[in-house]
């Protein structure tokens, strides 16, 4: 029992440490912006060049001064690629390092992971990437693209006579929340527009599927029925390289069978000889090879700051580069960081889009954006062949699906509701 | 021989005394820090370390039941996350049924994702996760049951060594597979999140997780004091003798694959509550608990705090996942040479693990050599 | 009538003054039209330039095509371009002479996508069909048979009488065919097209004349001509028939590719772990180093001796076994030495190694996809058949796995190092009490495995990523395959990796991707429930041990 006694004495004095060091306060005259993306495991290959963008914003935000007179100071975390342990640094970020504003995630689920701590610690994050949509988080700002952003144009530029005229389309993606999103819409918007579900085929691979013979063989077989067809690949990360080498040397050209990708950019396209595939489209919001000044300036910077002139740049960093700039504004107009207050400087907010137009953030929390088509050149980039002549108002509840319809995201009075089909607060 | 099998040590009292008494306190103290020290004071417990310890005793619990059949039994399992897994998907399943029609599209009874899917009603093996009873029945009698089928297999046509370790792997894998297919009605890669609450408690307030931390330390007390009594009583000797010399206590007449199949059971229901604590204290189960790295960390950290040594289970858990914390936040960018470097050191510098290094240097400092459970 | 014929002679006379200049001028016109942005206008160019007959048109689209045509950004000339260090070698594309060198930023590429390729592709079957190179006859015999243009049938009935090779023969008869289906008005040419059409085993084919039996929206068929619908059902029947058994044919060689990638992947681990006994997590990680090199060789090649990039392999494949089987040899004499008669604690410093092994190649490489080539042997297809068509890369990895297997069997087996390596494994005491150097066999030995994963890593570094993860994705499945086979029999592993690949690749199509993997998971779990020790299990009492 004295023993006993004695444990407890020493659990105590354990758990005092731990608390004092937990406590540390976060010193006044810096701004700690956290960055929580994975710097190891599957998703490290994507995710290191957004922390080493946001590194490169905040070096550039301190140089020219910092933010309401105090310096910036980025917060890294590596949360491995293991789901929990976002949620875990998150909490670190938040409640440990007291951060204004977190900068991260890539996957859906990584996103999923997070959202409750940062709804239940009122924290604020910017979340970068294309993804499914059918969210809106009062605590999230989503600067990558919704489907409607990238993929109705893309079908339907597809469907176009430049497009090629296709008839019949194959949806190939990872088995995950983002592709069977985007597919269950797009399934919707192809019915809508006259194409029967004989005509679709749709298949779904695990991560890092890598063996890709057995499907470019069914996707040429199922090309071959008379009806022009393409593909729409929503074929995440790792498992893009074995599927275009296994679709060059298959030798599927693109004007028979255009392949439009969703989730493939420069990035993807640097660990590849895209020779055999040339013709094949991808659609995103931002393109390295896009000719506007912004842009130009932006590389540059980016190739200084890497230090490699061989670094490309890609979507989610202009998403990155978007969403940071805007934050940087709304605290200014607010005068604080204090989470609330950015928030509602934050609606309306514009920042030069490095494609040559301009950014709106929206009371959805989704960014206005344009929405390019471009085919992959032999030298590793996509050129723009197609691109909308506005920008397109991001939409976090599809029109397509039923269900999310009658949904409304709108953040300001009198909606003040990420998923509400009536206002909060009644009008009159 | 790996081990020797002096049961002095099985039994260490002081030891036994101080985990004990240290998770007894930590249950007692780290809640009442938390919730009754006002925010300020030096004592005050953030509500983010409650949370941590809480994911640290899940583990511990989880590294305790791989003790059990591999320090004691010699079954090297590589797919105990399986179990684990398996356990929490049960919580987190009665924790879906649970938010009802708060979710985003506001069906009664379909969770999101599956009204997403366009499912028209709730798949069978859904059913009764609504009641609470139910699922904690479940969150033992899933893993048990898997472990009972894949143990009679294995144990039966006599597959040991590295074999049965493959093949646990194998099943992790292929339940990974599964888990991960949308269609399977489980969430696909998202998982199970969003959850709301438990029991009518909101997961998201303090007294909640304070609670939620005290029954983990609670559970991984009884848990504990549960297998010290199996590894000290006449079955436990059966069970070192069969992981020391499996052929000659089969010819004595002991039915081995009987006894190998209870403790693996046993190990496997652990297993599914400390993921079914694991669950609400996290907010999110999905495949990648079933992957079989994570199973592999499981077993390093077993190797780390010292295998054949419960407590050992319980220190290496807590001070690995406590090195993984730091790690990751204080140097994200090389943790992994650290924590890599540390798995080889205690594997080439301290075969027994920290308690049975600890049990080694003994000799000279009889208080360690209490603590470790050595010869009194 | 005197007033009539004199103005056709005058007409006649300007012609022939004039058409040179007129030519030129329509040229001029045409590749100024490409430069404009709607896309009709420039498929309209495209196809004015091959009509107009020009000699420079075929140039023209050709270098179109390829994306070798610019507009000079200073003067608006149209040029074209070939890729010269930093900049372009131009010429000016009416003249084609030669016209100096300018930067990249100082030229405006002719656009050109899917849709005008298609176009392009079209106009030059028709421009090349006589050309003198056979190879250039065939593409646009099959570009003809895509596009399939009604005022193309004289001019392949013409090709097809003077042609001499068979293949190229075979290619002209198929366009003719599908050409005169699609644009022939007489019913029973039609018929006897699509019976010409019934030899092809061919997906294209199969497309053609599906397009005949097509519904419209309605439901009621397109094609009004009843004996044509019920000759193109019978060709239909014939393909698919013929289809069938080459989808067959396909899923074999499917099957033995990813067998073959399962041995490479897993032949290495045969060794550390089958053989010596080393739960050997970091293999997958050798694995990687291997496909690491081979960047680093490719690298030295593309700055230094960019024109022998073929060659790269030759020098990967030894460097690749070099490095990692050095890097081997390290881990045996620092980690594993001291572990031997612990196998479960080599898995666990040897996963300790793998984080280490992965973080260390992502610090120096960067944690992005490295660019490896397949060089011109590796890329493209063989086609066999309609249907058939197997990957060169894929071929040769077969080769590769095969040779690589041999080369290690004939090693244990005849070689003195092979005998010395089979003593210290089947009784340690026994063959250092007869002056076998243990410790040098345990290096060497494990180096061995580790520089065939190396090799296996410089192989599959052809067809999958080369990122710091490329080992992680293999390493279940290498246990699998060695567990499977029989640890310590390499013709179990490679039997084991063989079926494996087969049973995958047949349970694909009905299962899908995802189950049929997770079938083959099930398979080998209860398969070691009947046989506990693999395929091929050594027998005796070393095994009990």
């Amino acid at each position: 029992m004295k023993s006993v006694i004695r444990g407890a004495m020493s659990a105590a004095a354990m758990a005092a440490v731990l608390a004092g060091g937990a406590a540390a306060q976060a010193a006044d005259d810096v701004i700690k912006v956290g960055v929580l993306h994975s710097l190891s495991g599957t998703m490290a290959i994507s995710e290191t060049t957004l922390k080493d963008t946001v590194l490169m914003m905040v070096d550039d935000l301190n140089k020219s001064g910092g933010l309401l007179g105090k310096q910036v100071e980025a917060v890294v975390v590596d949360p491995a690629s293991d789901w929990p342990l976002f949620a875990e640094k998150a909490r670190e970020l938040l409640e440990k390092e007291q951060v204004d504003v977190v900068f991260g995630c890539w996957t859906s689920v990584s996103r999923k992971s997070v959202l409750p701590v940062f709804e239940e610690l009122n924290g604020l994050l910017f979340y970068p990437v294309q993804y499914e949509g059918e969210e809106s988080s009062r605590n999230v700002f989503y600067t990558g693209a919704a489907p409607n952003q990238q993929a109705i144009p893309a079908v339907e530029y597809l469907m176009s006579e430049d497009g090629g005229g296709a008839e019949r389309f194959v949806l190939l993606g990872t088995d995950y929340v983002y592709p069977r999103t985007t597919n269950k819409i797009l399934r919707a918007f192809l019915n809508e527009k006259g194409v029967s579900d004989a005509d679709i085929m749709e298949n779904y691979t695990p991560f890092g599927h890598s063996d890709w013979q057995t499907i470019v063989a069914d996707v040429k077989e199922f090309a071959s029925q008379g009806k022009k067809t393409a593909v729409v690949s929503t074929i995440n990360g790792d498992a893009n390289v074995p599927f275009y080498k296994e679709l060059g040397n298959q030798g599927i050209a693109a004007e028979e069978i255009p392949v439009v990708a969703f989730s493939v950019g420069e990035e993807e396209l640097a660990g590849l000889d895209t020779g055999p595939l040339v013709g094949h489209l991808a659609a995103w919001n931002y393109f390295m090879s896009v000719e506007a000044d912004v842009n130009d300036g932006f590389i540059e910077q980016w190739h200084a700051f890497i230090g490699d002139e061989d670094r490309v740049t890609n979507d989610p960093m202009e998403a990155t580069y978007i969403g940071f700039k805007m934050w940087t504004q709304a605290v200014k107009q607010a005068g604080t960081t204090e989470v609330n207050a950015v928030r509602q400087a934050m609606y309306g907010q514009t920042v030069p889009n490095l494609t040559g137009g301009t950014a709106v953030m929206n009371a959805n929390h989704h960014l206005s954006k344009p929405v390019l088509i471009g085919e992959i050149q032999d030298d590793g980039m996509i050129e723009t062949v197609w691109s909308t002549d506005k920008e397109v108002v991001g939409d976090a509840w599809s029109d397509f699906i039923p269900e999310s319809s009658k949904l409304t995201a709108d953040w300001t009075y009198p909606w003040v509701c990420g998923n509400c089909e009536a206002p909060t607060y009644a009008t009159n | 021989m790996l081990l020797s099998n002096d049961h002095g040590r099985l039994l260490s009292p002081l030891g036994a005394k101080i985990t004990l008494g240290l998770l007894l306190a930590a249950g007692v103290l780290v809640p009442l820090l938390n919730l009754a020290v006002p925010q300020d004071s030096v004592f005050h417990v953030p509500t983010y370390l409650v949370s941590l310890l809480g994911k640290y005793l899940c583990f511990a619990l989880l590294a305790l039941s791989v003790d059990l059949i591999w320090g004691y039994c010699g079954i090297l399992s590589l797919g105990h996350g399986a179990f684990f897994a398996l356990g929490g998907y049960a919580m987190g399943m009665h924790l879906m049924r649970q938010i009802g029609d708060r979710g985003v599209y506001g069906h009664p009874v379909l969770p999101d994702f599956m009204v997403f899917l366009n499912w028209k009603e709730l798949p069978w093996y859904w059913y009764g996760f609504d009641s609470f009873p139910f699922a904690m029945l479940m969150v033992v009698l899933v893993p048990g049951l898997l472990a009972l089928v894949f143990g009679w297999l294995a144990f039966r046509s006599r597959v040991t060594g590295v074999y049965l370790s493959i093949i646990t792997q194998a099943m992790t894998f292929a339940l990974l597979l599964a888990f991960f297919r949308n269609d399977m009605g489980f969430g696909g890669n998202n998982g199970l999140t969003d959850f709301k609450d438990l029991l009518g408690f909101d997961l998201q307030s303090d007294g909640t997780r304070a609670a939620l931390f005290a029954t983990s330390a609670l559970a991984l007390a009884l848990a504990y004091l549960l297998c010290r009594w199996i590894v000290g009583s006449k079955l436990g000797r059966v069970l070192i003798a069969i992981r020391d010399a499996e052929s000659r206590t089969r010819f004595l007449g002991y039915r081995v694959e009987f006894y190998k199949l209870f403790v693996f059971v046993l190990s496997a229901m652990l297993a599914g509550i400390a993921g079914a604590l694991y669950v609400p204290q996290v907010g999110i189960i999905n495949p990648s608990e079933f992957s079989p790295a994570n199973s592999i960390e499981i077993v390093i950290w077993v190797a780390v705090g010292g295998r054949g040594y419960l407590h050992g289970a319980i220190l290496g858990a807590v001070l690995v996942n406590y090195a993984k914390t730091y790690l990751t936040g204080a140097a994200p960018e090389i943790w992994l040479f650290f924590l890599g470097g540390l798995f080889i050191a205690v594997t080439v510098f301290m075969p027994k693990g920290i308690i049975g290094s600890l049990e080694q240097v003994s000799a000279r400092v009889p208080l360690l050599a209490r603590v470790a459970g050595g010869r009194q | 009538m005197f007033r009539k014929v004199l103005r056709i002679s005058l007409v006649a006379v300007a012609l022939a003054v004039l058409l040179p200049a007129a030519a030129r001028a329509d040229l001029l016109q045409d590749l100024q039209a490409l430069t404009e942005k709607s896309n009709e206008t420039k498929a309209a160019a495209v196809e004015s330039l091959a009509a107009g007959g020009h000699e420079r048109a075929l140039p023209i689209l050709e270098a179109y095509l390829d994306g070798q045509l610019f507009q000079v950004k200073a003067d608006d000339r149209m040029v074209i371009g070939e890729e010269a260090g930093k900049g372009y070698r131009i010429f000016d594309a009416v003249t084609g002479e030669a016209a100096g060198e300018l930067g990249k930023r100082k030229l405006r590429k002719v656009r050109i996508n899917n849709r005008l390729r298609q176009v392009v592709k079209a106009a030059l079957g028709g421009l090349t069909l006589g050309s003198a190179d056979p190879a250039a006859r065939m593409r646009a015999a099959d570009a003809v048979f895509r596009s399939a243009p009604a005022e193309m049938v004289a001019p392949l009935e013409a090709a097809l009488a003077s042609e001499e090779n068979a293949r190229v023969a075979e290619r002209l008869r198929r366009a003719l065919a599908a050409t005169r289906l699609v644009n022939a008005e007489d019913s029973a040419l039609r018929v006897a097209a699509l019976q010409t059409l019934a030899d092809f085993t061919d997906p294209d084919v199969r497309a053609v004349v599906a397009g005949v039996l097509r519904n419209d929206d309605a439901g009621a068929p397109l094609e009004s001509d009843a004996a044509v619908r019920a000759a193109a059902q019978e060709t239909l029947a014939t393909i698919e028939r013929a289809l069938e058994f080459n989808r067959f044919l396909a899923s074999i060689f499917q099957g033995i590719s990813l067998g073959s990638v399962l041995l490479l992947a897993a032949i290495g681990l045969a060794i550390t772990f089958g053989v010596m006994g080393v739960i050997n997590m970091a293999h997958g990680e050798m694995v990687m180093l291997g496909a690491y090199t081979t960047f680093v060789v490719q690298e030295v090649f593309r700055t230094s001796f960019p024109g022998a990039f073929d060659y790269s392999l030759a020098v990967a494949i030894p460097a690749g076994f070099l490095v990692t089987g050095l890097v081997g040899i390290g881990i045996e004499r620092g980690i594993i030495r001291f572990l031997y008669g612990r196998p479960l604690e080599t898995l666990l410093a040897t996963w300790g190694l793998s984080l280490i092994l992965q973080q260390l190649v992502r610090s120096i490489f960067g944690p992005t996809n490295r660019e490896v080539g397949n060089p011109s042997w590796m890329s493209g297809a063989w086609e066999v058949a309609g249907g058939l068509t197997l990957t060169y890369n894929r071929l040769w990895i077969i080769v590769f796995a095969l040779v690589v297997f041999a080369l290690l069997m004939a090693l244990i087996r005849f070689s003195s190092y092979g005998l010395q390596m089979r003593a210290v494994t089947q009784n340690r005491p026994m063959a250092s009490s007869m002056g076998i150097r243990t410790g040098w066999v345990d290096a060497m030995t494990f180096g061995l495995g580790s520089g065939i994963a190396g090799m296996a890593g410089v192989a599959l570094s052809q067809i999958d990523n080369v990122s710091p993860n490329l080992g992680q994705g293999y390493i279940i499945d290498s246990f699998m395959v060695v567990v499977f086979g029989g640890v310590g029999n390499l013709w179990g592993t490679l039997v084991g990796a063989f079926s494996l690949g087969l049973v995958n690749k047949f349970l694909e199509p009905y299962a899908g991707a995802v189950l049929g993997k997770i079938l083959v998971l099930v398979v080998v779990i209860l398969f070691i429930q009947k046989r506990p020790r693999g395929l091929f299990a050594l027998r005796g009492r070393a095994v009990e041990n």
